[in-house]
Parts: C-alpha cells; structure tokens; sequence
C-alpha cells in the first residue's frame, strides 16, 4: 500500500458537480475513513475530464483508470473492491459506443486517442484549489522563465513565431496584437482576459478557469511582462459561479505566494489581477463591448480602428485575449515555438479545445491538433452519432457558425478550412446533427439566438435578423413562397456586410451556410410544403395506412382531441382538420399503420 | 499637419489625417446619405454612433462595408460611395429601419421635417418587403408638460442622448433595453417628468423622426381665439423672428418680424406684443440687482454673493434647482422675460383695458420647450390663473399659420401694438448667446457710471464658443463677465463657483447651444450649424436697425416704471417681477 500513494481524482466539473459529485466525493472520504485509509489516499477534487456526458466521472491513480457514471452509492464498492482489493468495478468502466467494449485507462479511451492537451494540459489532473498542487505541475516557471531570460520583445517574438492564433473565434495573430500593445508607449497598460463565454453549448473557458486558473492568471503575468502592462482584468459572467470561486481562490494564493503584486519573484516586474463581472450578455464578448461594459457603460460595441491594443480600457493601450489563448501562453514559453508551430496545419498551430454536443455519443469537452478532420472527431473521439443515426451536419462557431456537411467530413479542422466552408471555428462550439434535424428550423434557432443577443444599436443587426427570423419562422409554418428564399439570401449578404460588429456580420452564417448546403430542404417547405425531416409541426400531417390498420381503437382512445375515428376492426382515419399532431397515436399503435406524410 | 491622399470615386483628394470618409467625400462634391450622423461644426457637437449604416461605402481590401461617417480616410485608400453593393445594402437597410417604424405620416408632427421620410424618399423606397409579417417594436407613450415621447418612432440614432449627456449632460436619456427591444428612455424607464430632464428641449431640437415632439398647445390657443368672451394678447421672443421664415421656404436668417406681426394679428389676436418689451424690463430688473449686489459686495456684505447669474432661461433654471440646488440664491431673482410679461399684462394692461385676468387670454410665441413648463409652475399663476396662459414654440406657429391659409411670404409688415410692444435693441438680442448680459452691460454701464456709453457694441461677448469670458471697463471697475451656452458648460461655471474658484462678477447662461435662436422649438437645423450662425447675424442685424439699443431709454418701460412700478427692484416690482427658486433634486422614485 505505502510503495506509492494512490489518488483518486473526482470531476469537479460543473456538469458533475451538479450531479451529486459532491456527495461523491463526500462518501469517498468517509469511505476511506471509516477503513483507515485516509492517510494513504488522497482524494482530489479536479477540473472538468472532458467526458461530460457520462458524468459523474473518477479517475484513480496510479492505476489510470476511469470510472464513469459514479453515484455516491458506488463510493463503498470502488474503496472495497478497487482501492482495498485491487479489484477493477467492470461496470462503471466505459463502455465504448462503436464495439460496446469496456475500456479502462485514459490511453484507452476512444474519446482520449486522438486529443492533444496544451489548454487542457492540467484540467482533471490537478487539484484547481491548490496552487501547490498547481506549481507541481509546472505552473509559473514560464513566468519566472520570461522574467528571468527573456526580455518583452523576446516574449512577443516567441509568441508571434509560434503562430499562435487567437482561440475566441477572430483567430487574430496573438503575437502580432502584443507586438501592437508594447509599441504603443503609454504610462498605463491593460491586459484583459475575455472570459465572457455565450455560445450556446460551448464550456470550454468556463472548464479551463474550473481546472486550472493558475494557467490563465500566469499567462496574463507574461502578457503583461511582455507590453509592459501592470494591470490585469479578467471579464467573467457571473453566471460561472465554480470558476469565479476557483479564480478568486488562484489569484489569493498567487498574491500569498508573490507571483502576482509588487515585484513579482523578486524582479521589478508588478502585477496584479481583478475580476470584472459581466451580467450574460452575448455581445460583450465582443472585445469594445467588454471593454465599455468594463467601464461601466452599456454593454455595446464601437467602431474599429481603434482596435484596443492601441486605444482599449480607459482609453489605454489593451489586449483582449480569450482564455484558452492564454492557456496556450505557458506551454509555448517553456517548450518553444518551435515545438507549438510542428502541430497544427500551415496556417493555424497548437490545438483547439471543442465543446462537442449534439447528436453525438460522447458529448463531452476535447483539445485536438488543428487539422484533425471532422470526420475523426466525430466517429473517433465522439463514438458516433447516437442511436446508428446518420451524420447530416455539424455546426461550429456557434450562432456565428455556420454548418458543414458530409462533404466536408475529410476537411482538416483550421481557422481558415472553415471560414472557406462558409463557418467558422469561434471559440469551438461543435453541435452535430443527425438526419431526423431539420436545416430550417435548426438555423432558425440560432438566429433566435441572436436576436435576443443583439445589442441593438445597429440597425441591420437590431432589425434585419429579427426580420430574418420572422421569415424563417413563416417557411417553417409553410407559408413561405420561393421568392422569400432569395430575399432571405439578400437579406443574409447585407446584415454580414453592413452590421457593427462580429456578432451581427456572423449572425446570418447558419442561414447563409444552411441555405447553400441544404437548399432543397429549404425549397421543400417553401414549394410543397413539406418538411423532409419531419421536424416542422406545421408542415405534417398523421396519416393511418388502411391497410396496416387492424381497427383496434387505440389510437382513437388515445388521442386527446378526438380526431380519430373508425368502426372496431376496421382501418380508421384521422380528421387532419382537428389533429394537433401530438403524436400519442403513433406511439400507441402496435402495427406500424400510423406514419407522418 | 500630418495628410492621406486617397481615392474617392476615382477622384484623388488629400484631406488632413483622421478626416472621415465622409467629410472628404463632400469636399469633392460627393453626397453620401446619412441618417444617425449628425454634426454642428461650430458648436463642436458631434453624433456619430456609426449605428444606423446608411452611410456605408466600399473601401478596396476591406471586407465588409465601412461606416464613412466613423471611418477615418487613410493614405492610399481606395473608396466607392455608389456601387451597386452599396446602393443594395443602403436600401435593405432603409427597409429594416422602415420595417420598424409606424406608417402615420399623415399626422405625425415631423412629417415634412422628416430626416427618416426624406431619406426614404431619396432611395426611392414605394414599399417595404415583409412588412405584412413584421413586428414593430411598441413602447409606451410618455407625455411630460413640454415633451412627448413616442418611442415607437424611435430609429435609435441616439442622437437625443448624446445632447442629453454629452453637450447637455443632463443624463435624462439612454439606451435601455436590448435587441430588437433596444430604445432610448430615462433610467428605469420612468417617465420624464420624474426624470433629470430640464425640458431644454434640445432632443426634440435633433431627433430625426417624430419620437421627440413638443407638447403641441395650437387647440387651446386656437379654442381661446374663438372664444368671443376672451381678450387675447400674444408675446413674441425675440429668436422666432430670425428663423420663423424658414419653415416658409425663406433663407436662413430672414428676419420676419413685421409679417408675423401681421400674421398674428390675421390668426385673430387682439394685440400683438413683444417679449422684446419684457427683456427691456428684465435689464432694469436685473441690471439694477446686478449693480446693488456688486456695490454691496464690494463694500464687504457678505450676504452679497456673486457672481450674479442671469435667470431669463427656463431650461437652466431647472438644471441649477435639479443639480445645484445649494446655489439657489446666486441667480439673479428676476422672472423670465416671457413670465414678467404674462405678469405685467394680467395687473397693469389688464387694467388699462378693464378686462378681468380671467377673460385675458396671454399667448407666448417662443423657441423653447422649457416655456411650456415654465408657464405651469405654480408660482407664475394667481388663484390658479396663470399669467402665461400657454406657450407655443416657433414651428407650432408656422404650422398653425400654414393651417389658416396665410401666405407669410406675401404679407405686409405689421407694427407690434402699444403699450407692451415697443423694444429697443437690447430687448431683441436676447435671443442670441451672450446677447442678455451685453444688454445688461449697456444699461448698467449707463446706471453706474453716468456717464453716456460710447461703443454699444460688446462685440467681444458675442460668437459661439461654448463658454465665454471677458472684462468690461466700467469707468475703472473691471466687471469679469462669463458666459456659457449649453447646460454642460454651464456645469463647468457652476462646479467653478461651488468650488469658490469663479472669477466672475455676472454670468449669462443659456441652455441651449447658441442660444435661444438654436432652442427646442425652433425650426429642426438638420445638423447644419451655418442656420444657428444666421439667425444670430439676423438677431444682431434688428438690434443695429433700432433707433434705441438701451433698455432703459425704451420709453414705454419708463412709463411702466412712472405709472407702475414706481422704481426697479421696488416693493412692487419684486412681488410682480421677481420669483424663488427651489429644491428639486431628484430622489429614485420608479412611478409610471
């Protein structure tokens, strides 16, 4: 037992958080106790594992083997069995999707073949609460590193050969937007990380600040070193409680321990971090809106030029970064640029963390190699498309995405591979859809989306997608006419083009990206009528096959309005009239006679 | 200075570096539309929120259409104002915003002052795509006593707010709400009656559309004339005459005042007076506290504080009693113009032609919002009748003039009746900024020194900048004069003096930019600061004109006092002339 302390680590993720890991983790430790064994093992609350949707999740060390779906119950047979005996629990192992094999350690995880953590690098292995455990895995000796060998401009130029881009959806040149900052000589500097995540789905900052906020907290440090900065703001909305909570504690401990304040690590070097609360507002992602929602103004966003890295937070020279860009800072100062630049494709390095939801197995958080095809992540890592279901689409970059489909399954994933596919890589939503999602109503409601997002205060983006969407809204109830389909293509073309911002010259892309891949849906609903997926409730009627029909009277009993009748074994017919296609009778009937046309 | 050369429509031009696209496009003839935009060079006022995208043009290299209003020129950039793409996008976007907004065009008090209406004519919009399915973003009506706002029209230019915080900085209007949602209102959307808003006027003065509109007071005043049993007499200030024309099709600057009189008198008025009067009898008012304040002051009375600080205009009156009101007794205590008129013609012309104050009718024709108010404060009002029975701004004139078919242009010059019409020059300068303090200096230069003045003329009190300073020789005294048009810099003064650092001895301050010729109610100006800058040269054009330019010298005020009053500042004139000034800064209460 004593030749080597056994840890287990338990998800601290929100997502298992919420689902009773907590008491998991309680139960664990009485567990332990009431064996004597708390002294030999440790338990350790980690950041989010990444396999979300099979929550809650442990993974016990040495051994490397993951447990998932633990409820507080199982606590006494993983510390009898696994723990006292040595034993493996087969049934709270992973059951891989495609093979239905069991799988045990990370290395076997279908979900964890392909990845590569740089983000991620200590999410779910250390104890985000610890700044020890944190400085154990390497946490501030890219900063002491840069303070100590490096100048500013030896830090911007390392960052800038890397060819690290800007992971909050831009894909703007991190190098480049530093090397802007330190050029403009101001007595005060900024350095601001945007921590503002809304698009739908998407957890990946938010599991990044929960699993290591001492990733983030150092790289600003750099960023700062490197512009010659004093002051670091982190914009988070207050809807992320665990990561505000988990931040607050980093930047505690980093003060206690000098590597953030006054003459950090000795050097003359100061900084210091403060948290600005955002309220949820989508747009103030967007860097002017988060800055002037910073400085207490309304949340809405300014022309450009001037960008922020000449005139940004209080008119002071800024840098906006996003969290997983910073994340990537320390791994590329220790390792080099040229070990980041040899991943990747030609013109977007390192890797991107994906948020994959959807219509997918293993719905969960992963950082792969740019470049890695879709088609790998989602058969490889995401185990496929639920129920044997068919692929249809992916949507990535969130309501600002746009879709790839089947065509694009082989395209290596790059920031501009999508942007050529007419979506984008945003800050890495993924949302795969099967064959039973309609391409209308599913652009329908990401506009939705943005039209509750909008700030408001440029027309084309406050009205045109409200507009837009009252357009999509009347096709999906078949009233639309084909000439509605090119006025909603102008539509598209000139909210991208005339809107304020990034949100409003996005927002069109699931319209724009939907319309051209999947036309004929679009011209079905319009033209017949119809919709293929048999999604739009206006747009189908139940019908009763005669001849499957044995007259057995249950979907007449069944139906809430009556709109079913027939004499007792005969076929029976539904009065579309009355129907409010609810569909109980479908699912009441035994023999398959009720289908929707 | 620092220049780009760049491309515009194939013209080449070199503008100073960081001029907008926009402006160099017009410096080669080239007009491109814009709607939230909205500039007073003079003023230096500017909106420009780059929000509605009307403006946008092609600039080579770039992905997405730039705003040129907010865009600034750089070497070698190649632009194209007019490209299909443009002309497309301009008109989508003209269809949102129309998609929007309510089709009543027939009675909305904008309509052929319409920036949104002349816009859409311009791009020859004849219908709107959609519209049958369109919601329209609907807000509740809010009516204060000046200002109604019907956001519903609301194009979100937000070109109110940037007066209301930036120029004004009265704080009364900002964006509230998101999305489609999005409008400008005061905080918690209350009503502006319960909100900061002096009621200057002076968005109304620059909205595009009819969501900002005056409180129009045309029905009562017409109900008045039509009643036989009613005497009704009519004041008029002295910026209506300067820019009424306007609205007929005249020149920016035309003086009209002998047709309007001619015109009021058509519309049915009994006498047709001048506020041009009352400004005479305000300079003896407060030209005399002026002087005894000064005298005391100098002579060590504590109680004497100055500066003195002028009180004719109702929007400031408001902004002092809302955000300084522990200044209170540094105004001057002398009524407005407009409200010593109302007080005079319901005591001594009343009696003079032996009609009770009841069935006295009076009438002000002014270029302000901040009037209608002011004529509803309780102190203005005897038993519940007010001396000032309604005010009715210069384009609620024009437009009840239009209605009875009276041809202004073709009219006769008419002569204000006597006794409360005749003016000197001093009385009509009132309407410009700095105008109401050199009135004052060219009395009581007169009255303290008694010595004749030579130079009439203080020019150096006169233009546009926003706050002024100089020193007038009074045989030795150098009296340190200030002055500041636009409420904002009328804050400045005022932190100056609550910090005890103001070197002036009297201050004039008017709320709206320019002056009362650039007021709430006067004709829009469409963002063209060349308007403001006529209709003072024509202010100062009547005042040269007049065979007398002294207050005092007017000889029917002498009379006033003779018959009347007895002297300035007596017993009498205080009670009739002279108010108090209150508390009323706001406490948060959310009331709708």
């Amino acid at each position: 037992m004593a030749k080597e302390r056994i840890q287990i680590m338990v998800c601290g993720g929100t997502g298992c958080t919420g689902d009773q890991g907590e008491a998991l983790l309680d139960n664990l430790k009485l567990e332990l106790e009431a064996n004597a064994l708390e002294n030999s093992v440790n338990v350790v609350k980690t950041g989010c594992m990444g396999l979300c949707s099979m929550g809650p999740n442990i993974k016990i060390l040495p051994d490397n083997i993951i447990y998932t779906g633990v409820r507080p119950d199982d606590a006494r047979e993983i510390v009898s069995e696994h723990i006292m005996k040595g034993r493996r629990i087969e049934r709270l192992l992973f059951t891989d999707p495609g093979s239905g094999e069991k799988l045990a350690t990370e290395k076997e995880l279908s979900p964890h073949r392909k990845q590569l953590r740089i983000a991620l690098r200590n999410c779910g292995i250390i104890d985000p609460e610890s700044i020890d455990d944190a400085i154990a895995h390497d946490a501030y000796e890219a900063l002491a590193t840069a303070l100590t060998n490096m100048k500013p401009l030896d830090v911007i130029k390392l960052i800038k050969d890397s060819g690290l881009r800007g992971r909050g959806g831009g894909g703007f040149p991190t190098g480049i937007k530093w090397e802007i900052a330190f050029n403009n000589k101001s007595d005060v500097k900024y350095v601001v990380c945007n921590a503002d995540e809304g698009d739908p789905g998407a957890f990946m900052d938010r599991s990044i600040l929960e699993g290591d906020p001492h990733a983030v907290l150092e790289a600003m440090a750099i960023c700062g070193y490197a512009i010659e900065a004093a002051k670091g703001l982190i914009y988070i909305r207050a809807e992320y409680p665990l990561a505000v909570s988990r931040l607050n504690t980093a930047i505690r401990q980093a003060r206690e321990y000098g590597l953030l304040g006054t003459n950090i690590m000795g050097s003359d070097f100061s900084f210091d971090i403060e948290i600005k609360y955002g309220a949820g507002a989508f747009v103030c992602g967007e860097e002017t809106a988060l800055i002037h929602s910073m400085e207490g103004d309304r949340g809405e966003p300014t022309v450009k030029p001037p960008f922020p890295a000449v005139s940004g937070f209080r008119e002071k020279p800024t840098i906006v970064n996003n969290v997983e860009t910073y994340a990537c800072i320390s791994p590329i100062i220790l390792k080099g640029s040229e070990w980041f630049s040899s991943i990747g494709t030609e013109k977007s390095k390192g890797t991107k963390v994906f948020a994959l939801a959807g219509k997918i197995n293993n719905v969960g958080l992963i950082e792969v190699p740019m470049g890695t095809t879709l088609r790998e992540v989602i058969n490889e890592i995401g185990g496929g498309i639920r129920n044997g279901k068919k692929f249809k689409a992916a949507q990535t970059g969130g309501p600002s995405g746009g879709c790839l489909t089947e065509k694009h399954l082989d395209t290596p994933i790059d920031f501009d591979n999508l942007i050529a596919a007419g979506s984008m890589m945003g800050s890495g939503g993924l949302i795969v859809m099967d064959e039973d999602d309609c391409m209308v109503s599913v652009a329908k409601f990401f506009l939705e989306f943005t039209v509750e997002e909008s700030c408001g205060k440029c027309s084309p983006c406050r009205i045109g997608n409200k507009r837009m969407h009252e357009l999509l809204e009347h096709i999906t109830k078949g009233k639309g006419v084909p000439a509605d389909l090119e006025r909603l293509k102008n539509m598209c073309h000139v909210i991208k083009d005339t809107s304020l911002c990034g949100l409003g010259q996005s927002s069109p892309n699931p319209v724009l990206s939907t319309l051209e891949n999947f036309r004929e849906e679009y011209e079905a609903h319009v033209t017949v009528k119809k919709c293929p997926a048999g999604k739009c409730k206006d747009l189908m009627e139940y019908f009763i096959i005669a001849a499957n029909c044995v007259g057995c009277t249950a979907c007449a009993r069944v139906c809430p309005v009556g709109a079913i009748s027939g004499e007792r074994k005969e076929p029976h017919v539904i009065n579309p009239e009355i129907c409010i296609k609810c569909g109980a009778c479908m699912e009441k009937c035994k023999f398959d006679a009720i289908i929707i046309q | 200075m620092e220049t780009v050369k760049l491309t515009i429509d194939n013209k080449t031009i070199e503008v100073p570096k960081g001029t907008t696209i926009h402006k160099a496009a017009r410096e080669l003839g080239i007009e491109i539309p814009v709607l939230c935009y909205m500039r007073l060079d003079d003023l230096n006022i500017e909106n420009k929120p780059a929000g509605c995208r009307i403006c946008v043009v092609e600039v080579e290299g770039r992905r997405n259409l730039a705003p040129s209003c907010a865009t600034s020129c750089e070497e070698g950039m190649v632009v194209r104002t007019h490209t299909t793409r443009v002309l497309n996008a301009r008109r989508t976007v003209m269809e949102f915003i129309l998609s929007d907004h309510p089709k009543d065009c027939l009675v909305c008090a904008k309509s052929g002052n319409c920036d949104l209406q002349s816009l859409a004519q311009y791009l020859g919009i004849r219908e709107i795509p959609g519209e049958e399915i369109a919601e329209m973003s609907t807000y509740r009506k809010d009516t204060s006593p000046s200002i109604i706002r019907d956001l519903d029209k609301c194009i979100l230019c937000r070109r109110c707010e940037m007066m209301c915080n930036t120029v004004q900085t009265v704080g009364a209007l900002s964006a509230v709400n998101r999305g489609f949602m999005a409008t400008v209102a005061p905080a918690f959307e209350q009503n502006l009656e319960h909100s900061t808003c002096t009621y200057c006027g002076q968005c109304v003065a620059v909205c595009p559309t009819g969501a900002l509109t005056e409180v129009d007071h045309t029905a009562e005043v017409l109900r008045a004339l039509a009643d036989p049993a009613k005497t009704v007499i009519v004041q008029t200030a002295p910026a209506v005459r300067a820019a009424l024309g306007e609205l007929f099709g005249m020149k920016p600057g035309t003086l009209v005042t002998g047709k309007m009189v001619t015109a009021l008198r058509a519309l049915g008025f009994d006498y047709v007076f001048d506020t041009d009067f009352a400004a005479d009898l305000t300079i003896m008012e407060e030209g005399t506290e002026l002087l005894d304040r000064l005298q005391r002051h100098l002579s060590g009375d504590k109680s004497a504080r100055l500066p003195i600080m002028t009180s004719c205009c109702p929007g400031w009156v408001n902004f002092f009693e809302e955000y300084f009101p522990d200044l209170n007794d540094i105004p001057s205590t002398a009524k407005s113009p407009a409200q010593m008129f109302g007080s005079i013609a319901k005591t001594y012309f009343a009696d003079k032609i032996k009609v009770d104050r009841k069935d006295l009718v009076v009438v002000s024709i002014m270029p302000c919002l901040a009037k209608k108010y002011e004529c509803q404060r309780e102190e203005f009002s005897v038993n519940g009748n007010r001396d000032v029975d309604f005010s009715i701004s210069t384009r609620e004139l024009a437009a009840f003039i239009k209605q009875a078919n009276i041809d202004l242009n073709n009219l006769e010059d008419g002569e204000f009746d006597a006794p409360l019409g005749e003016s000197t020059g001093a009385g009509v300068i009132f309407g410009a900024t700095g105008g109401v303090i050199e009135a004052a200096c060219r009395t009581a230069y007169e009255l303290h020194t008694g010595k004749k003045l030579e130079r009439i003329d203080f020019t150096e009190l006169r233009g546009l900048q926003g706050v002024r300073s100089a020193t007038i020789d009074f045989d030795g005294l150098p009296l340190k004069i200030g002055i500041a048009h636009g409420l904002g810099n009328a804050r400045k003064l005022l932190d100056e003096i609550k910090s005890g650092k103001s070197q002036y001895h009297a201050i004039e301050v008017m709320a709206c930019p320019g002056g009362c010729i650039g007021g709430g109610g006067q004709p829009p100006h469409h963002g063209n600061s060349e308007i403001i800058k006529a209709r003072a040269a024509a202010i100062y054009e009547e005042d040269r004109n007049k065979p007398l330019r002294k207050s005092h010298e007017n000889p029917f005020i002498i009379k006033l006092y003779d018959e009347f009053l007895g002297k300035p500042n007596s017993e009498k004139a205080h009670h009739l002339l002279h108010t108090r000034y209150f508390d009323k800064k706001k406490k948060i209460v959310v009331k709708h």
